[in-house]
Formats: C-alpha cells, structure tokens, sequence
C-alpha cells in the first residue's frame, strides 16, 4: 500500500463570519480577508509539517490547487512540488493534480513537471483534473470546453513526455508550433499519472480506459465501492484486470493523544460550513457547459434552491458514525481504518490529516502518531488484505504502454 | 387579435445542422433575431409583428432543447453567417427588415456589415456587441443564477411575473441554461462583445434604428454613444421606464417603431 499525507493548506486565518455572512467562500468573497502576514506563517508551517511527514514514513505527499478561496491556500500546486523536491529526499510527490483545462499552454505544464520529475530524482506522480467550476470563472477559462481541455491537454503532454520533439500540435483547443521541451521526465517511459475526482462518473470511465488509478476523494465508502465496479468493469472491457493497484482513496483522518483532542479537532474538518471544498455559491460552483448534461437539471434546481446541494455533507457526528471521518487516539482509528480498508481495498491511502484551525503543534503531533503508530498498522493489515500500490504491483504506467491486455467484450447492460 | 395568427415551424439543413424556424404573416420579409435567454414561442410581439411582414424567427443553434448545437461554432460571427445561409436557403434575396434583439442585435449587426446590399433596414433594440465606455460592461451572467439574469431584463418585475411566472419552471430553468452553455461557447471572452466590430459598423448601408430601454439593466444604455458613433446617420429612440427585455415590456410601441421604420 502507498501511504500519502495531504492537507488543503487551509487558510486558516480567514474571519469566517465574513464568509457566512457574504454567503459564499470562494471566487467572489473578497481578498481584502486574506492576511499575508497569517499566510507566511501558515505556508512554513506545512513545509515543516511535511517534512515531518517524510521523517515519520509517509510514503508520499499529495499536493492539490485551488483559486479565490481560503479553503487551499495552494495556487500552484507545481511551487509546492518544486520546494517539495527539493527539501525532501525520499517521499513520492504526488499532485492531484495540475487542472489541465486552465493551461493556456499544457508544454509549459509538461516541462514545470519534467523539472519537477529531475530535481526530485524521479519522485513525481502526476494526477490531473478538470478544476472546479468556480476555478475556470476565477481563471477566465471557458467552462463549456472543460472537458475537452482536459483531454487535448493531456495528449499533448503524454506526447510532449514521450515523443521526442520538435513536432507541431495542431489541436481543437491547442495549437503549438513547436513542441521541442529541453526538459524531459526523469522517470520512463514518463511519471505515473492518477486521476482523482469526486462524481463525474466520465472521469472514471476515462482512467480506466487510460489504466490510470482513481484515486476517490473523500467519498462515502457506499460510492467508493460503486466507483471501483465501473472503473473495474470499463478495466475488464479495455483489457486489463483493476483492483487494488488502481484504487486509490482519500480519506479525512485524524488523530491525536485522546480521544477528546481527536474528536475537538477532526470537528475542524467542517470549517468551510460543512461542505467539501467550501461554502459554494450555486451558479459559480457550477458554470452551464461545466458538468455532464445528464446532471443539468440537478444542478440548475440546485441554483434556484429547489434541490439538495449536491455537495453538502452530513452532520459530524453521523459522518464520524459512518466512517467518512475518522478520528480519535491510535487504536481507535487503527480499527476504523481496518473497517475501511475492508471494505473498500485500496491500494493508494492518501490520509486528509489536518484542516482549518487545527494549531501547528497539534498537526506535528498527528504526524508524529501517524508514523508511530498508524502507519505500521495499516501496512501490516495491507500485506494482509493483500492491498498492492501501483508500486508494489509493477503496473505498466499507462494502457498505451500495456504488453498484458486482453480485451473482454463490454457488457450487454453497458452504455 | 391573439391566436389569430397561424405560425408555421420547419427546420432548415444549415451549416450541418437543421435550424429551426418560425414564420407566420404576409408582406416584406422581416428576419427576427432572439435573446440570448432563447425566445418563446408565441409573444404579442410577434403577432403584431405578423399583422405587417412575413416574420421570420429562427432558433440560434444551441439556444434551447429544440435548438440542436453547432459544436464546431466558436463565434458570434459564425452564427451571423449561420442566419445569411438560412435566408440563400430560404430563397430570399432581400430582407426588408432585420430586427436584433439584445444578443440578437450583435448578430444582426454582424449580419448587415457583411453583405450591406441586401438589407433594406436594421433595427437593433439594446443590442450588446459593443464594449460600453468607461467602466461600465454587459451585465454577466456567468456570475447569476437563471432567473436574477432573466429578471434584470426588466424594469417592470410585474411584466417578468407575467410572461415567466413568478417562479419559472424548472424546465424554464433547463431551457436557459442551455442558452447559457452556448454563450459561453460562442462569446466567452470577451464576454458578450467584439472587439472588431465597431470598426466595421461603417460597412452598414442600410438606415438603421436603434431602440434602447433607459433603464436597460443588461447592456448600459451608455454603449449607444458608440452604436450612433458607428452607424452612419442612424436613428435613436430611448425609451423611459422600460428595461432591456423591450419587446416584452412594450411590445405594441416596439411594433409601431418597427413598422413605421421598417415599412416607411
């Protein structure tokens, strides 16, 4: 199993009355909240904690971006990359992910990663996602061709890792004249690439079709199991068998010395007013062309007030109930986890550890438990569920370098 | 004289996909160009309209469940071509009038600099297309729900109420959000304006009109200045206490200004 620690970088300095009162934390709730002051602070302070991290056994650190929120005070999450390879000697560096669609110009993206791949000494995995919808209003990108950005943006960059230049890109979205990078990825025949995401049941689809892990984020494990069986049956159709190796799993994961301290500080895990990346306004959260047309009249009932949030979650005490957060002193989340890992059989534990105002101290400490206790446990309940990482298992980095494929024909049910 | 006049619907192979079309009434041949929150399929406006001309009102592709896309449209231009090709297809050489409604006017406007001698008059009622001065700008809807961008249209909420309900449907709702995808398709950045335009407009022959609502909420009244600077000799008419949705908040005095331009 591969093991990774992550936290949002939350901007934890942020008046959050200001935020419930402005009824929205993200896009237009004004700068003129953020302290630089607070946010020098808070930056060094993830530096130290995440070379904690590496010093107490996490396999990797997952680094993520958002845009115009205090929710992540990550707006590149390449800068954290690059400081990342270099202060650290031994952790995995893996971004989920670069949001391809925001790239005006993906070779740049592929030659940032390549550096990042060399300076690293070949430490990166790079995910990729589509963005939220607020980011592409926070970035001017059109939300309309969201997902077609994604997937020329990608192809360019696979090529731009494996092919060797100069070549021409002449794209729907993207045209290069040359492509000719002095950069190229350390790692052959390019870096890992993981594909994280939340709903969006064609991102799953396209991992696998890719032979990309999917790496759920902080699903319910009822949706984790659902994703798995399409991500595996889409595996079985393209040729290879899934599992494990290609499932990865974020989960909110905290603990501390009592069981009292876990339970006061996983509550911070509903700092952004319960919902997942924030109070979300319902028409930025969601520009017309952003989602799937299937899903349009959930969400445009959704921004008159006629549906559920899509993206609300339950109380904290039933999510504590059900497992989507887990907090408490060694043993007890040694024991949720267990129940978690059986059920869902990950290969890939990225453990969301730390949010909101959780102090410096008590993160340090919850890194410090993690490596002293919990991730020696999970290991040893791995080996025994037989929970492979991509590592582990040595699968090929992608379907287009597969020499094992054996294509089932689809399901009759099937789309 | 509601319900007495008969609209015929067709669909029209364009550009790869099939327009499609409204058309209803005898006389000169009058083009009517839509909102950007899509048309309705019956207004008092387009009878009237009807009592005078041969009204023609296409769907722009994409604007609406009965509107099939253009997915390879990328501008406002290709859309302006898009309804050139419709009337060669229609067979009619001249248009005695061509009427743009707010988004609808930016297409019209492309429309009359491309091909300036077929067009007998141009009507344009708070168009966008044009960059306002100073600091003011198009009213945004990428930062609106549905229905606040669809009520900032109105200056009379009570008219709003009446034509939509007072709490659209859903399927209201699901009808401007695909309107909305295809604006977002066709003229994101800059949003809902041409940067090339104004220096075009010169191309125009036919006498144009140039109907505003004063308290237009959408596109500031402010960006006329350009639109007269642009458009030689054109007339205007401001209109008080009336907002941008002008054909549904007077829609019998746009008529007369329309069959008096038009026809006379």
């Amino acid at each position: 199993m591969e093991i990774l620690y992550f936290t949002e970088q939350p901007m934890s300095a942020y008046p959050v009355e200001e935020g419930r009162k402005f009824g929205a934390t993200a896009l237009m709730f004004s700068n003129r909240h953020f302290d630089p002051v607070a946010g020098s602070r808070l930056y060094n302070e993830y530096i130290e904690q995440y070379r904690l991290a590496e010093a107490v056994g996490f396999d990797g650190i997952m680094l993520n971006e958002h845009h115009n929120a205090p929710f992540c005070m990550q707006a590149k999450c390449n800068i954290f990359a690059a400081i990342l390879a270099a202060i650290t000697e031994r952790v995995r560096i893996v971004l989920l992910g670069n949001p391809l669609p925001l790239a005006e110009n993906p070779v740049r993206l592929a030659e940032e990663l390549a550096m990042v791949d060399m300076i690293s000494k070949g430490r990166l995995v790079s995910g990729f996602v589509r963005g939220g919808g607020q980011e592409q209003l926070a970035t001017g990108v059109n939300p309309a061709y969201n997902r077609e950005r994604f997937e020329e943006a990608h192809d360019l960059i696979v090529r731009t890792w494996t092919e060797f230049g100069p070549f021409r890109w002449e794209g729907a979205h993207y045209q290069q004249r040359v492509v000719n990078p002095w950069a190229l990825p350390l790692q052959k025949p390019h870096p890992r690439i993981w594909i994280p995401g939340v709903i969006s049941r064609e991102t799953v689809v396209w991992a696998a079709r890719h032979r990309y892990p999917y790496i759920a984020l902080n699903t319910t494990v009822e949706q984790t199991q659902r994703i798995w069986k399409l991500y595996d049956d889409t595996a079985a159709e393209v040729g290879f068998e899934g599992g494990p190796p290609y499932h990865g799993y974020l989960k909110q994961v905290h603990v501390a010395e009592t069981e009292e301290k876990a339970i006061e500080n996983a509550r911070q895990f509903m700092w952004m007013q319960g919902e997942f990346t924030g109070l979300a306004h319902p028409v930025w959260s969601t520009p017309s062309g952003y989602s799937s047309p299937e899903n349009r009249r959930g969400f445009v009932e959704f921004s008159v007030g006629r549906g559920g949030n899509p993206r609300r979650r339950p109380p904290f005490e039933e999510q504590l109930a059900s497992n989507m957060i887990i907090a408490g002193t060694p043993r007890t989340v040694i024991a949720k986890l267990r129940q978690v890992m059986e059920q869902t059989r990950p290969g890939i534990m990225a453990m969301w550890a730390n949010d909101g105002a959780v102090s410096h101290r008590d993160s340090m400490t919850c890194i410090r438990l993690f490596g002293q206790e919990v991730l020696p446990a999970m290991r040893e309940i791995a080996r025994e569920l037989d929970l492979k990482s991509p590592f582990e298992a040595a699968t090929p980095v992608s379907l287009a370098f597969s020499a094992d494929l054996a294509p089932k024909a689809p399901a009759a049910a099937a789309e | 004289m509601a319900g007495a006049v008969e609209w015929r619907k067709s669909l029209v192979e364009v550009a790869g996909v099939r327009v499609a079309l409204s058309r209803a009434g005898s006389g000169p041949p009058l083009l009517l160009l839509h909102r950007d929150t899509g048309t309705l399929e019956r207004l008092p406006f387009h009878d009237a309209l009807a009592e005078r001309f041969d009204v023609l009102i296409p769907r722009h592709p994409g604007y609406g469940s009965e509107a099939q896309r253009a997915d390879w449209m990328r501008s406002v231009r290709d859309l302006a071509v898009v309804h050139r090709w419709l009337l060669s297809a229609l067979g009619i050489e001249r248009c005695a009038g061509l009427l743009g409604l707010g988004f609808g006017g930016w297409v019209a406007a492309e429309m009359a600099t491309m091909a300036p001698r077929d067009l007998d008059r141009l009507v344009l009622v708070g168009p966008m297309g044009i960059r306002p001065p100073g600091e003011d700008h198009i009213l945004d809807q990428a930062l609106l729900s549905y229905i606040d961008y669809a009520r900032a249209g109105f200056h009379d909420q009570a008219r709003f109420d009446a034509i939509y309900g007072a709490d659209p449907s859903t399927d209201q709702l699901v009808e401007w959000d695909i309107c909305r995808e295809t604006s977002f398709r066709i003229a994101w950045k800059p949003y809902m304006y041409s940067q090339t335009l104004p220096h075009l407009l010169g191309a125009v022959r036919a006498p144009a009109l140039v109907v505003w609502g004063a308290e237009d909420r959408v596109v500031p009244p402010s960006a006329a200045e350009r639109w007269m600077a642009g458009l030689r000799g054109a007339r205007l008419e401001m209109l008080p206490e009336c907002g941008h949705c002008v054909e549904m908040e007077r829609p019998s005095e746009l008529a007369r200004l329309v069959a008096g331009f038009v026809a006379g």
